[in-house]
């Protein structure tokens, strides 16, 4: 497969790919082939029906309202996260003692599944949007963390030593050289970091809440509507590339100066 | 003092000769090494001299070129005179007071890219007289200025990885020499291009000099590169402990060309003196590397 393919003929390959499936989803659940299709259509719904009631959803104001929450939560959760993630990262760098000293602590931190946290964040900040906000901090938080204190633990000794010489002191090392080089490494986990974001509102909608996408697809599995269940993650899924799509204009307008989008992560 | 040095050295050479240890009146040096010794700590707590026992002066204006085998601690020294690595024993002397801390009155032209990556040419250099607050507007025009003269007037705003080898070479040796300072070193600077980049930089190099004459000690692994652009060459032994073996002062008339100097007598004679003293030690540096 080293063949360069022209892009037509992938994406008419990608397509392919894509109606196939639909197609053995339609043919398994419409015609009798395992069984009673109302049986089966009971656990697997049918892509006609998943499209159609995901248009429906769709031209429903009311699915705007889930879908602003959960970007809420999403953005809230990105935002706090990184931020502190970067201050506790440069903080911990630039400071061996205090790395030493906390680094069980954020290992144990780290370590624990941070989806059990939920009901307690639930208990502590409500059902509304900052229990969600909080579930994605503790993930963002860490993603971040790590890459902006590895950013700063791995600059180029001899891009230092350079600045060094040309008589920078600490501050014009840390605005010219930590700096931007900590941000490269959080840039390189933008994409993890505001997926995970996006995971802590979800599930933590999913969990209990009386808004957002999560609750939605929750909500729908509650009465056995798996047509609903698939419409919600559907709308899920676009709602993720949209994001992914915007991150991915921000990466390349903030690293121009990296050499061809090299550091796929 | 050059001449006192040769008359005190001579040992029948015809162009070159050859001086052996100390040499006199250190206190007119630029930067100057005495009894330099450098040692590292290995893992395991092993000790390893790199350098023992180093004396080197370079004056205002004098171009010393240091070459030595591989792992012979030619960067070590640099480093020591440039402040980034402290010597074990010794004193490191610019401009007659001791050095404590970075040699803040040296320039240093490092072998690896040393710019840095997320800043375009112009800022890379303009960002060198921030330390001495230097308003923005005139440290762009002065980076600008410089970057027209190393040759690079249709680039300043490309980003490092968008540029060669060489390009980056050129925007470095700007943002070394807009902060003019008194000393230049330079740690194999030409090392990772190809020849004839080299010879170009080589002589782009010797016009910036020669233009703005600066104490340069410049490292480098080629005997041609170093009797080309040099007033003197000093011979490192091969390490652990390397000394210095010899001295030989250029007296090949400038300005040079470089891809044209090394077609001359004079230079060739030159060169096989030096090398016969350099080959010792590269073969002893062969003889003891492990595996």
């Amino acid at each position: 497969m080293n063949r360069p393919m022209n892009r037509l003929g992938l994406l008419a390959l990608q397509i392919l790919v894509g109606l196939v499936g639909l197609a053995i989803w339609h043919v398994l659940t419409v015609y009798p082939v395992l069984g009673a299709p109302k049986q089966i259509q009971f656990f697997f719904s049918t892509p006609v029906d998943v499209l159609k009631r995901t248009w429906t959803e769709m031209s429903n104001p009311e699915i705007w309202g889930h879908l602003w929450i959960t970007l809420q939560e999403t953005v809230l959760a990105f935002v706090t996260g990184a931020l502190g993630g970067i201050a506790f990262g440069f903080l911990f760098a630039r400071n061996a003692l205090l790395a030493a000293v906390f680094d069980p602590y954020i290992k144990a931190a780290n370590a624990l599944p941070r989806v059990v946290l939920a009901p307690i964040f639930a208990l502590w900040f409500g059902l509304g949007i900052w229990s969600k906000v909080a579930l994605g901090f503790t993930l963002v938080f860490f993603i971040v963390f790590f890459n902006v204190y590895q950013g700063v633990r791995e600059v180029s000794p001899v891009v230092l030593n350079n600045a060094r010489m040309l008589g920078m002191s600490e501050r014009g090392l840390l605005r010219h050289v930590y700096w931007p080089s900590a941000l490269t490494w959080m840039f390189s986990s933008l994409h993890t970091a505001v997926g995970f974001a996006l995971v802590g509102a979800v599930v933590g909608e999913y969990l209990g809440s009386s808004a957002g996408l999560g609750y939605k697809i929750h909500e729908a599995e509650s009465v056995f509507d798996v047509t609903g269940v698939f419409a919600g993650m559907l709308i899920l899924t676009v709602f993720v590339i949209v994001i992914d799509t915007v991150v991915t204009l921000i990466e390349n307008r903030l690293l121009v100066w990296r050499p061809q989008a090299g550091g796929q992560s | 003092m050059v001449g006192q040095r040769a008359a005190e050295g001579r040992k029948g050479g015809r162009t070159g000769m050859r001086l052996v240890g100390g040499t006199a009146l250190a206190h007119d040096d630029a930067v100057r090494l005495d009894g330099v010794s450098i040692a590292f700590t290995l893992k395991g707590g092993k000790r390893y001299v790199a350098v023992e026992n180093i004396d080197l002066g370079v004056m205002p204006g004098e171009f010393v070129a240091v070459v030595g085998p591989t792992g012979s601690g030619k960067s070590t020294l640099l480093n020591a005179a440039a402040g980034l690595l402290k010597p074990a024993s010794g004193t490191v002397t610019v401009f007659s007071s001791a050095l404590s801390g970075l040699n803040a009155r040296a320039g240093y032209l490092f072998q690896a890219d040393a710019l840095m990556p997320w800043k375009t040419a112009l800022d890379n250099v303009a960002v060198a007289l921030e330390p001495q607050r230097v308003p923005r507007p005139d440290a762009l025009a002065r980076a600008r200025e410089w970057l027209g003269r190393v040759g690079l007037k249709a680039f300043v705003d490309r980003y490092p990885h968008m540029l060669s080898g060489g390009q980056r070479k050129r925007v470095a040796l700007a943002q070394m020499l807009i902060r003019d300072p008194e000393i230049l070193l330079m740690d194999e600077p030409f090392g990772p291009l190809d020849a004839q980049t080299r010879q170009i930089m080589g002589n782009l190099l010797l016009d910036l000099w020669a233009a703005n004459r600066k104490a340069v000690m410049f490292v480098t692994h080629d005997l041609e590169e170093a009797i080309a652009l040099s007033d003197r060459v000093v011979v490192l032994s091969a390490g652990p402990a390397a000394r210095i073996v010899g001295e030989f002062k250029v007296d090949l008339p400038r300005p040079r060309d470089i891809s044209e100097i090394r077609l001359e007598p004079q230079f060739h004679a030159l060169y096989k003196e030096i090398w016969s003293c350099l080959r010792v030690e590269v073969s002893r540096a062969y003889a003891d590397a492990p595996a």
